[in-house]
């Protein structure tokens, strides 16, 4: 079951591992990203923080981490095609994996319901 | 904030509005910057340009009253053509760049930018003598659109306009279109082959509605018309083209004529350049934005700022534009850094290079 932030990321939680990327909102929102500047791997992030960049034709937008952990996986897909991220936000278009995830952290986080209500405003 | 004749289309459509120069304008629509900018290069686009303005000069004085605002003479222009022009202040510094088009030996049509319209309405008449020229400003009389790719020619002889009856290159003529007389000109800001349209206002929609009921014709909004002229090296006024900017410092030099007759900003001008247009590729997909610096690698030293930057959807890669300080521009391939000054941000690897970034343009080609 995904969760969701207030800053338009999802987030996958399996065991301590969770998968997240941007919304299907928010990569609309942006229209055609053309760059992703995926976070290193071992990078160590707490929620809230800044994770990495996202370019689309009109502008760069910062990525939050919607959890607390270590990056051990990132998508080396988007870096040739990043469009994947307008294509498929929620499926290809993943961004990294965070391990050591807290299972509280990850509850407190929007249910898919939740976040319709916020994004139907 | 002002908005076109075409506004509820452009909401009927789905576009994406935004604020740009005072005006409510598509910035996209659902297809999308990639699509619409790919179309154009590929097909024919219609960029609602109902924003800008037009003004008529007229009168056995109204050339050399252009001489005089003007760097590059309206006196040898030919009736027919078209010519691109700018509007200095005493120092040089650019108020606004336009196009002029020479209707007849005592008739000018101007063309510019929606932002400064009215600071260039009142700066024109506060300049004109006091006899021998008349100002007419048309915005409200005039709808403007433009249609541009390579298929342009094709939509228009679908239309009723052959292609015997498009001039050349920077040339204008009128051609009937949907039972009106309107002015017509090869002209654009996506250097594709296309036109220019300028009819009544009033049908604008009718226009709009016909133009893109044509199956080669696709909507492009103001997002596509950028990175279409960023491909270009075109200026964009308020990005490559301000106050702080001359027009030889942003590369027209070569056209202009300013030396030996009396205009506006001509001490200034030949004083010279202090800084110089420079295009910029950059290493991978990564944009550079207007408003970074651009650095010197080795010594790490602020020797410009960047003006524009995007990613190039023909290209496949980011370019930008920006201005690097000197007398002459930095030969191609010279190395850059563009981004933070401070160096807390990041700093994106560059080279200088030729302007355009997009060579196979079709803008200049006959049928």
């Amino acid at each position: 079951m995904k969760r969701y932030s207030k800053e338009h990321e999802w987030v996958e939680l399996d065991g301590d591992v969770a998968t997240m990327g941007i919304t299907g909102f928010a990569a609309a929102e942006l229209g055609d990203i053309t760059y992703v500047e995926v976070p290193a791997q071992g990078k160590a992030v707490k929620a809230n923080d800044v994770l990495c960049v996202v370019e689309s034709v009109k502008a760069a937008s910062d990525v939050y981490s919607p959890v607390s952990g270590t990056v051990t996986e990132v998508n080396a897909a988007l870096e040739d095609e990043p469009g994947l991220v307008n294509q498929e936000p929620e499926g290809k278009g993943w961004f990294c994996k965070i391990k050591g995830v807290a299972k509280a952290e990850f509850d407190a986080l929007m249910t898919a319901e939740a976040y319709a209500t916020l994004t139907a405003k | 904030m002002n908005e076109t004749p075409l506004a509820s289309i452009h909401r009927q459509l789905g576009a994406k509005m935004a604020e740009f120069a005072g005006w409510n304008m598509p910035i996209l629509y659902p297809a999308g910057i990639l699509a619409e900018h790919k179309h154009c290069r590929e097909a024919a686009a219609l960029f609602d340009i109902c924003h800008m303005g037009e003004f008529r000069l007229t009168g056995p004085a109204a050339a050399a009253a252009l001489d005089r605002l003007l760097p590059r003479s309206v006196s040898s222009q030919k009736p027919g053509t078209c010519r691109y022009n700018f509007l200095p202040d005493e120092t040089g510094g650019v108020l606004d760049d336009l196009l002029v088009y020479r209707i007849s030996p005592e008739e000018f049509f101007l063309v510019v930018n929606a932002g400064t319209a009215s600071a260039d309405a009142a700066w024109i008449q506060s300049h004109l003598p006091a006899a021998g020229v008349s100002f007419c400003d048309l915005r409200s009389e005039l709808g403007k659109l433009d249609l541009q790719g390579p298929r342009t020619f094709e939509v228009l002889a679908d239309l009723g306009v052959s292609q015997d009856a498009i001039p050349r290159y920077y040339h204008w003529t009128r051609v009937r279109l949907f039972d009106q007389d309107i002015l017509l000109s090869r002209t654009g800001y996506t250097g594709e082959r296309g036109v220019e349209l300028y009819f009544p206002r009033g049908r604008a929609v009718e226009f709009w509605e016909r133009l893109t009921a044509h199956p080669l014709v696709k909507p492009a909004g103001l997002g596509a018309r950028d990175t279409l002229r960023l491909e270009m090296g075109y200026p964009l006024y308020g990005h490559e083209l301000d106050r702080q900017t001359t027009p030889v410092e942003a590369g027209f030099g070569g056209m202009l004529d300013f030396q030996n007759r009396d205009c506006i900003g001509r001490d200034a001008l030949l004083r010279g350049p202090r800084k110089r247009l420079t295009g910029f590729r950059l290493d991978g997909r990564r944009a550079a934005r207007n408003g970074m610096a651009v650095l010197d690698p080795v010594t790490r030293r602020v020797v410009g700022a960047v003006t524009s930057g995007a990613f190039s959807p023909t290209l496949g890669m980011a370019v930008a534009m920006g201005f690097v300080e000197g007398a002459e521009p930095p030969p191609a391939g010279t190395p850059f850094l563009l981004g933070d000054a401070a160096g807390a941000g990041t700093r994106l690897p560059a080279v200088a290079a030729p302007i355009p970034f997009h060579t196979a343009g079709t803008a200049r080609a006959s049928g």
